[in-house]
């Protein structure tokens, strides 16, 4: 608070880092440095790995009530769909959350305008953003989900035994890291388009978990494969152990069609980026 | 492109919000070595010039460059262009430090480059704590420190004291004063003439997203002052003659008026007459009263005040001004108290 004196000094470039990895740097910092990242990323992992533990804990001591063998029969036909299904379907909204919040938290705080002035160029910007946060889904997202696999698997051990050797079982367990990851992308995306927390969010939200049932209540060949195509329906089956009946899609043609819609997403996104005000 | 590097240039800058013009083919320079104000009423277009002039927003036509470039040519644009834009550019939930660390990081500075801004603003104690919680003033001092973070060669600052206590709009003051000494381009917007009075050294004046006048700050009081000069004389009948035969008029002085410039004890005192002259500089109602042997106990060109100025020329051009206001500066009553003259010049004085 003294007389101002100190405006000499250290401003000069130290680094002869490349730009995109100054903007790496610059984007982990902020996306470590604020608490709704850390809350939504536990939110993610707790309701994962809790959800999907307690579904095994009911299977395991429901197994030899009557009634329940054609449970055993999907879970035999599809185990890591059963193992992820409810931990994933609930925790993936977390990602969501956090996707959304990562880009429409420096519209509503202002703070755009500070990352801007100091990366000019957006689309650089958009995507320094998108690899960091992607990166730390995914680290987060394998971690949660091998925990999940092994933490499941041990649990039903004494009724069934799934290992990551059995045929499409460790395609499946890497399609729902992928997959997870290219959410927090689509996610993103929708939130740079959206631009306003709640509104993006709830879109999100529509997107992932309203609209496809819906969809898949109208009949027909032309609904199911509108059904098969949207974008986390499809995304979803790359986590399956086996293509299931009734599926339009294989699973990686079902990731395909995922990453493409989140890439036309991310296109749009940085498009209106550089034609909006920021 | 040789052109000074810290030069900034709006040519024909032109932005509209729908159908609402906000910049409207604005041309000016801002040169570098002294303390230029921006000045206009609320919603004239000044903050949007200067996120024009930032590339935060797009213009429809025309362009604003520091140096020659435009913002997004700077490589690293902090280095060259400080800007303090809007009080609340940040995240409330992520600290002070952290704040300017990643600012620095997107430029390649080392981190204790944060540190030394810190300490320059006076935050180095509440560095670790949620921005979001710090006052406006403390909000405003982290937007300079992140102006200040690569040493830049130019300073937009929109509206720096806003929500300063006393003491820090000394500090911003100086600090300005300081930046332009040193050789820098300090842009400082302000709709407080007063404000700019004792800090600006030259004046970009704008209305309705046009300019009205770029000029020195004396040249801008003393071009749009009203050129009447205060005569104070125990023969006010003589040499009211004298001046309207010479083709000056006069007017008895106001009351108001007199009592802000005069002490009242002294003007009772001594029998004088105060008159207004206007038509007639001050050195021919000299002569004229010379001529004639009669006394002046006062003959003093009164100068408008910066603020009286600038109402005069930003009349037509007020957004959101009430008709009645606006009616009231344009009918002004021909005085008001005006500061006096050693005032002023003592304040210009501190400035340079």
């Amino acid at each position: 608070m003294s007389a101002p004196a100190a405006t000499v000094a250290t401003a000069e470039p130290t680094g002869g880092d490349p730009a995109g990895l100054r903007l790496m740097h610059a984007e982990w910092t902020k996306i470590r440095s604020v608490k709704s990242t850390v809350w939504s990323l536990i939110a993610f992992v707790v309701v994962a790995i809790g959800f999907s533990a307690l579904i095994a804990l009911v299977i395991s001591n429901t197994w030899n009530s009557p009634g329940n063998h054609p449970n055993h029969a999907t879970l035999l036909n599809d185990p890591t769909a059963v193992i992820f299904g409810a931990g994933l379907g609930l925790g993936q909204l977390a990602i969501c959350v956090l996707g959304v919040i990562v880009i429409s938290s420096e519209y509503t705080t202002g703070a755009i305008r500070a990352s801007l002035l100091a990366v000019p160029h957006r689309i650089p910007w958009l995507v320094a953003k998108g690899a960091v946060f992607a990166a730390l889904v995914f680290v987060v997202s394998a971690i949660t989900i091998f925990v999940t696999f092994f933490l499941t698997t041990a649990i039903l051990r004494s009724h069934i035994s799934i290992s990551l050797g059995q045929p499409g079982v460790a395609k499946a367990v890497i399609g729902g890291i992928l997959y997870l990851t290219v959410l927090g992308l689509f996610a993103m995306s929708l939130g740079g388009l959206i631009r306003h927390t709640a509104g993006a969010i709830a879109i999100v939200i529509a997107l992932v978990i309203v609209v496809p049932p819906l969809v898949g209540l109208i009949p027909g060949t032309i609904a199911n494969h509108v059904h098969g195509y949207l974008p986390t329906q499809a995304g979803q089956l790359v986590a399956q152990t086996s293509q299931q009946s009734g599926d339009v899609l294989s699973g990686w043609q079902g990731f395909g069609v995922f990453c493409a819609w989140t890439v036309l997403l991310l296109a749009i996104c940085g498009a209106l980026l550089v034609r909006r005000d920021a | 492109m040789a052109e000074a590097p810290g030069l900034i240039k709006a040519h024909e800058l032109t932005k509209r919000f729908g159908d609402k013009v906000a910049v409207d083919h604005l041309s000016f320079t801002v040169e570098p070595g002294r303390v230029t104000g921006f000045l206009g009423p609320n919603g004239a277009g000044k903050s949007t010039t200067m996120r024009l002039i930032c590339g935060l927003d797009r213009p429809n036509s025309g362009t604003a460059t520091i140096g020659g470039l435009t913002y997004a040519q700077l490589a690293r644009p902090l280095h060259v262009v400080g800007a303090l834009l809007e009080a609340r550019a940040l995240h409330p939930g992520r600290s002070a430090r952290n704040h300017l660390l990643f600012l620095a990081e997107t430029q390649g500075f080392a981190p204790r480059r944060v540190d030394e801004v810190l300490d320059l603003v006076g935050l180095r104690a509440v560095a670790r704590k949620r921005a979001g919680g710090f006052s406006l003033g403390m909000t405003q001092r982290l937007g300079i420190a992140a102006a200040m973070l690569g040493n830049p060669a130019v300073l937009l600052l929109d509206e720096p004291v806003n929500g300063l206590d006393p003491e820090g709009i000394r500090w911003v003051r100086t600090l300005m004063r300081q930046l332009a000494t040193e050789g820098r381009t300090v842009l400082v917007s302000s709709h407080l003439m007063s404000e700019m009075a004792v800090t600006a050294d030259h004046l970009v004046v704008i209305g309705r997203g046009r300019l009205i006048a770029d000029s020195s700050t004396n040249e801008f009081i003393q071009r749009s002052s009203d050129r009447s000069v205060l005569v104070r004389t125990p023969d006010a009948d003589g040499l009211g003659k004298l001046i309207v035969s010479a083709g000056g008029t006069i007017e008895p002085e106001d009351a108001s008026a007199g009592n802000g410039t005069d002490d009242p004890g002294a003007s009772a005192d001594d029998g004088a007459t105060s008159i207004v002259v206007t038509g007639l500089p001050a050195p021919r109602i000299g002569e004229l009263a010379a001529s004639a042997s009669i006394v002046l106990y006062e003959l003093t060109p009164r100068l408008a005040s910066l603020e009286e100025a600038f109402m005069e020329l930003t009349a037509d051009s007020v957004e959101y001004g009430d008709s009645t206001a606006r009616a009231a500066t344009q009918n002004r009553p021909s005085e008001q108290p005006s500061e006096k003259p050693s005032e002023r010049s003592s304040e210009e004085r501190s400035m340079s």
